[in-house]
């Protein structure tokens, strides 16, 4: 097909910018997190000043982790999958570039207002009315180039990776619009269009479906491109991923009910939430055997390849929360779990587990092959990372379903009289070893972060050192 | 006439995702669409010839 136009090349510049800058926000957003867990452990770490307040970091810390890491990941690599597999260059370099200084200022906002409590209190939808301007206009340029670039393919096909990027970028803007408008009353003080319980249900079709698309279907097209890469075979079962597509598309958008169980949410809206998050595990677990069954005969790749480690592993974590998730939407099982630390558990398997290593994985793919070395600096820093990664996650998750599950039954304890059996001061106290635990944990996941960051830098420099000895022959 | 009210409607929406979502797996299951399908599952493998000047441009843009 390229020989149609023997002279095109791809826009890596924008890929290198938002790869770069996929393991600064990582950093930042995760350091943000062990922070806040330590506050949960020690509180006196909150310092007694309104900025570094736990109300006033948690949303920091979950902005940069989902918009900062996982959105500078998700241009990163759909940039990178969308040249490649459509032969063609994107759209507009100007408006490609324009995104990332766009979503950079974003992220820049979000660190300098929500410290300061500008909040429109929407969980994952905190910034204000400007930042979410700032935010449309970026993303309607994001599709520009996007779907500008698939306009322009030298192939027949659309690669089943774009379909999955293409469905994340158009559904967020949906979503980021609809659940955002809002009546302006201050330069950064708004008011919800929505009052009430209509309120809560927007803002949970928005919060779950940036659970669905953001953090799900971006990374489904991250995995339909990169397992088949690191692995060098095409994927499993095409006509899967397209069933796989589909379904998934039309099922997850209803889901976000689960969200609001036992609320003043009608009771029908309740099971239908409850239902079709059940309906899920069956398109969640065609995706996932999809891309692991990828490696069907090349399983022995798995003990030389630590990235494709990364990608496999990220996969099964995928798995877990994919099914944790249905569960825990069940109402009885919900009655147990809703408000309790097995919330926290369950979003970080598919945080930690699933999005960051996913996202590790491609990132370690991407960055020898963007600056034109071999490999990347060290392997046997990718083993390591990956080890701490596991650690840390399993570390985590465990700690908070065994403090979830206990708050859940000594909340719900009652004595013969019909009283409480503990009081919610007793439930803290006994969740402290939990928190220690996680705080650990996320430490070590966050000290495997530090060590990717090192090993990037070096892959880069050792790049810069070969350029300069070539000027200096050149020179001579 | 019947009279019919939003949950017929409903119910009939219902049945028609169905249909198309069946429709959908009939086609991606075809024999016919095994060919386009094993084409479009190699794009990943197809381009390294256009990667590869895009390095070598990026190269000699940077010694300049």
């Amino acid at each position: 097909m390229s020989t149609v136009n023997p002279s095109i090349t791809y826009n890596y510049k924008v890929v290198r910018q938002f790869a770069i800058m996929t393991v600064v926000w990582g950093i930042v957003g995760m350091s943000l997190g062990v922070l806040i867990a330590a506050q949960l452990v020690w509180p006196a770490l909150n310092f007694d000043l309104p900025f570094t307040h736990f109300g006033r970091l948690r949303p920091l810390h979950t902005n940069a982790v989902i918009f900062g890491f996982g959105g500078s990941a998700l241009f990163a690599t759909s940039y990178y999958v969308v040249q490649r597999t459509c032969q063609a260059r994107l759209f507009s370099d100007g408006l490609a570039s324009l995104t990332f200084w766009g979503w950079q200022l974003v992220l820049v906002a979000a660190v300098i207002t929500l410290p300061q409590g500008f909040t429109s209190t929407k969980e994952y939808a905190e910034l204000e009315w400007p930042i979410d301007i700032l935010i449309t206009l970026v993303w309607v340029t994001y599709a520009v180039v996007f779907f500008g670039t698939i306009m322009k393919r030298k192939t027949p096909h659309i690669y089943v990776a774009n379909w999955f990027y293409g469905a994340f970028i158009i559904t967020v803007a949906v979503l980021h619009i609809g659940n955002n408008l809002a009546i302006p009353v201050a330069a950064f003080k708004s008011y919800s269009v929505y009052s009430g319980v209509t309120d809560a249900m927007m803002q949970w079709w928005y919060g779950h479906n940036a659970v669905g698309f953001f953090l799900t279907a971006g990374f489904l097209g991250m995995m339909y491109y990169f397992v088949p890469k690191q692995a060098d075979r095409p994927v499993y079962s095409y006509r899967l991923s397209i069933v796989h597509f589909w379904a998934l598309i039309a099922t997850y958008v209803w889901a976000g009910g689960h969200h609001l169980h036992y609320s003043a949410l009608p009771d029908w809206a309740q099971t239908a939430g409850m239902v079709m998050s059940l309906i899920l595990l069956a398109p969640s677990w065609g995706g996932m055997i999809n891309g692991m069954m990828t490696l069907s005969g090349a399983w022995h790749k798995l003990r030389t390849d630590p990235i494709l480690r990364f990608l496999v592993v990220s996969l099964s974590f995928y798995g877990m929360s994919t099914f944790e998730g249905p569960m825990m939407a069940i109402k009885t099982v919900n009655a147990l779990s809703h408000n309790t630390d097995w919330t926290i558990g369950h979003v970080h398997s598919g945080a930690l587990g699933w999005v960051a290593m996913i996202t590790i994985g491609a990132i370690y793919h991407l960055i020898p092959k963007l600056w034109g070395v071999q490999a990347m600096y060290s392997t046997a820093m990718i083993n390591l990372h990956f080890w701490l990664a596991t650690i840390g996650t399993v570390l985590y998750i465990v700690a908070m379903w065994v403090n979830g599950i206990m708050q859940g039954l000594m909340w719900r304890a009652v004595n013969d009289d019909g009283t409480l059996t503990y009081s919610f001061v007793e439930s803290m106290e006994a969740s402290a070893p939990g928190y220690l635990v996680r705080m650990i944990g996320g430490l070590i996941f966050l000290s495997g972060m530090l060590v990717m960051a090192y090993n990037v830098r070096m892959t880069i420099r050792q790049k810069e050192a070969v350029a300069l000895d070539d000027g200096a022959v050149q020179a001579a | 006439m019947i009279e019919m009210d939003i949950n017929d409607f409903r119910g009939i929406h219902t049945l028609l995702v169905m249909i198309v979502f069946l429709g959908i797996c009939w086609w991606a299951y075809s024999s016919h669409r095994k060919k386009p399908n094993d084409e479009a599952a190699n794009l990943p493998f197809d381009d390294d010839e256009i990667d590869q000047r895009t390095r070598e441009q990026d190269k000699t843009e940077k010694k300049q």
